[in-house]
Order: C-alpha cells, then structure tokens, then sequence
C-alpha cells in the first residue's frame, strides 16, 4: 500500500480517536453535560450545625449524620421542582427511610405551610437562611439530594427532582447496599 | 451626524466591562477588592456555567462572592480562598481548567489536531507537486517537437 494512501485514513483514524475521548470523558462519573459531577462523593459531609425550622425541632448538624445511613434533600417552599418531587420523598419517608431537610434561603411561614399541605418526610430540617451551608455541600441547584453512609460519608448526590425511576433504580439498591 | 456617531463610540469605549457585584458588596480597602476581583473573575458561576461570578445576578454567584470577600478578611491567600470553593464544587468551578489526567484531552487535542491537519496538507501539496511533473520527453516524441518547431519557423 503506497503511504499516500494511508495518511488519510491515519488522520481520519486520529480525530475518531479524539471525539471517542472527549465522550468517554463526558461519560466519567457525569450522567449529562450541563451535570457537575460532586467533588464530595467518598468524602466525609460538610462541618455544618443548622438551627431547627420550628422550636419544637432539633438542629440538624453533621452529627445527625453519624450512625445512619441517611438522604438529605436540600429543598424551599419558593422552588417548583421541589414540590414536584415531595410525594416521592414521602414514598421514601413512608418506607422507613431517614431523611434530613435543608430549608434553603426560605421564609419560615411559607416553609411551614408547604409541609402542611404536602407532608412532612423529615426527620429533622436545618434551616440555612444565607445558603452557606449549601455551598459547603457545593449545591448548585435546587433540589438536590444526597445519599450519606453509617460513617457520615456522602456516596450520591442527584441533582433536580427525584422521580419514582430515580427511587427506584438508584437510591433505594443505594440505600440498601449501604445498609448491609 | 459623524460627531455624534464618534460621541457614541467614545461613550461605549468609556464604559466599563459590566459586572453584577452589587455597590454593598465591595469592600473598603481598595487593595482587598483587587484581590477579590481577581479572584472572582476566574470563577465560574455554577448556574449559569459560561459567566464568572463577577458578571452573574445568579443568586449562587453573589453568595460566591461574598464568600471570597469573606475568606479575604479572614486572611486567607488568594491560593486558599480557590481551593476554598475548588474543594466544595471541584475544578469545574474555574473557568480556566487545570492541566491533570482529566483534561489532558482537553488541552491536548488542539495540537494533536493540528499536527494531523499539517500531516494532511504537507502529502496534499506533494501530492499536487509530483502530478505537475511529467516523465522526460521521449525520442519520438522529442522528434515530433522539433518538427513542429521547424513547421512553425518557416
């Protein structure tokens, strides 16, 4: 074959290459492209210690976390794709699943009036009125949800509304392999 | 009508770069908000992914800014106040991406791109080049040449 010849394809074959390793880096740890995969999977939860959303409450901090195989679910009564995914919280509530709240950047009221209307799925709510807290959980967008082990690491973060596929699929073979 | 178009352009040269810090965001030390600004331009507003913190209304991008602004007083140095935020929302966080195994495609591809390309044009143009040259006349042919050559002359 004379190398005339085997350029082209040689060239052709190198750009192939390439775009297969721009997808297969696309593909690490990233289910789309707008998605930022989370620095903290593996790590220990952030240090945080959040007041209570009621006087009756506890404080929701990371020693709520120890012990638990647990979600927390960063949520605000302002946020529509947070009450789009409330019944599946409930769903998980109902089933015995620990979940601790993050009310972020809320009004007390209009907290409290959300939970009244479509359920309480939490064991406790933390509320991070200047979303400190949220940034020390390097949340971007509103929900987001994280699946956090008996030693107090975080294993999963899904970012937007949880649907019944996520339940389903992902966090409950989650939660169950965790709490072996 | 020239005047005021040239007084339009000067206008919009005069005007600075927009940004969204908001006036009770800057701090009082001009040196301080240098720093912050530096900072801030290089960091990448998670919401809206293609601006910096510094030209985002994003709420995300103010409390961002805040927390450089904070980490400044605190007495941090710049390198501290990134890895800050890196450590919280990973390298994607800065708008130019660190050179390590995960972008090495990234900041490799140009140049491998380029080199194929060059590749490519240097055997098209010799291509090219050994298809203009044509095998030496032969002696019939040489013979035929001057024949037309004699033809022409008389």
């Amino acid at each position: 074959m004379r190398l005339s010849a085997v350029i082209p394809i040689f060239c052709l074959v190198g750009i192939g290459v390439i775009l297969a390793m721009y997808l297969w880096q696309l593909g690490s740890g990233q289910k789309s492209v707008g998605e930022i995969p989370s620095v903290l999977i593996g790590r220990p939860a952030p240090i945080f210690n959040l007041p209570p959303l009621t006087n009756e409450g506890t404080r929701f901090s990371t020693e709520s976390l120890k012990n638990r195989v647990s979600l927390v679910n960063i949520w605000a009564s302002w946020c529509p794709p947070c009450r789009a995914e409330h019944p599946s919280l409930m769903t998980l509530a109902k089933r015995g699943v620990e979940i601790f709240g993050i009310n972020y950047k809320d009004r007390k009221e209009s907290a409290l009036k959300f939970l009244r209307d479509l359920g309480n799925p939490y064991r406790a709510i933390g509320v991070d009125t200047l979303g400190q807290t949220a940034i020390d959980w390097g949340i971007y967008g509103y929900p987001e949800t994280f699946v956090v082990d008996r030693k107090g690491h975080i294993r999963y973060r899904h970012v937007g509304p949880l649907s019944t596929d996520d339940i389903s699929n992902t966090i409950i073979p989650l939660l169950k392999k965790l709490e072996k | 009508m020239t005047r005021c178009i040239f007084f339009l352009i000067a206008l919009i040269c005069l005007t600075r770069e927009p940004v969204a810090l908001e006036p009770n965001e800057i701090l009082k030390t001009p040196a301080l908000e240098e720093r912050a600004r530096n900072i801030s331009k290089n960091l990448r507003c998670l919401v809206c992914q293609n601006q910096s913190i510094d030209d985002s209304d994003a709420g995300l991008a103010r409390d961002l800014r805040l927390l450089v602004r904070k980490r400044i007083i605190a007495g941090d140095s710049d390198e501290h106040v990134i890895s800050h935020i890196v450590s919280r929302y990973g390298d994607f966080v800065l708008l130019r991406p660190p050179f390590n195994k995960w972008t090495l495609t990234l900041w490799l591809s140009p140049l491998i791109l380029l080199f194929i390309g060059t590749l490519g044009l240097v055997f098209y143009f010799r291509r090219k080049v050994s298809l203009d040259i044509s095998p030496p006349l032969s002696d019939p042919e040489k013979r035929i040449l001057e024949r037309i050559k004699e033809e022409k002359t008389l």
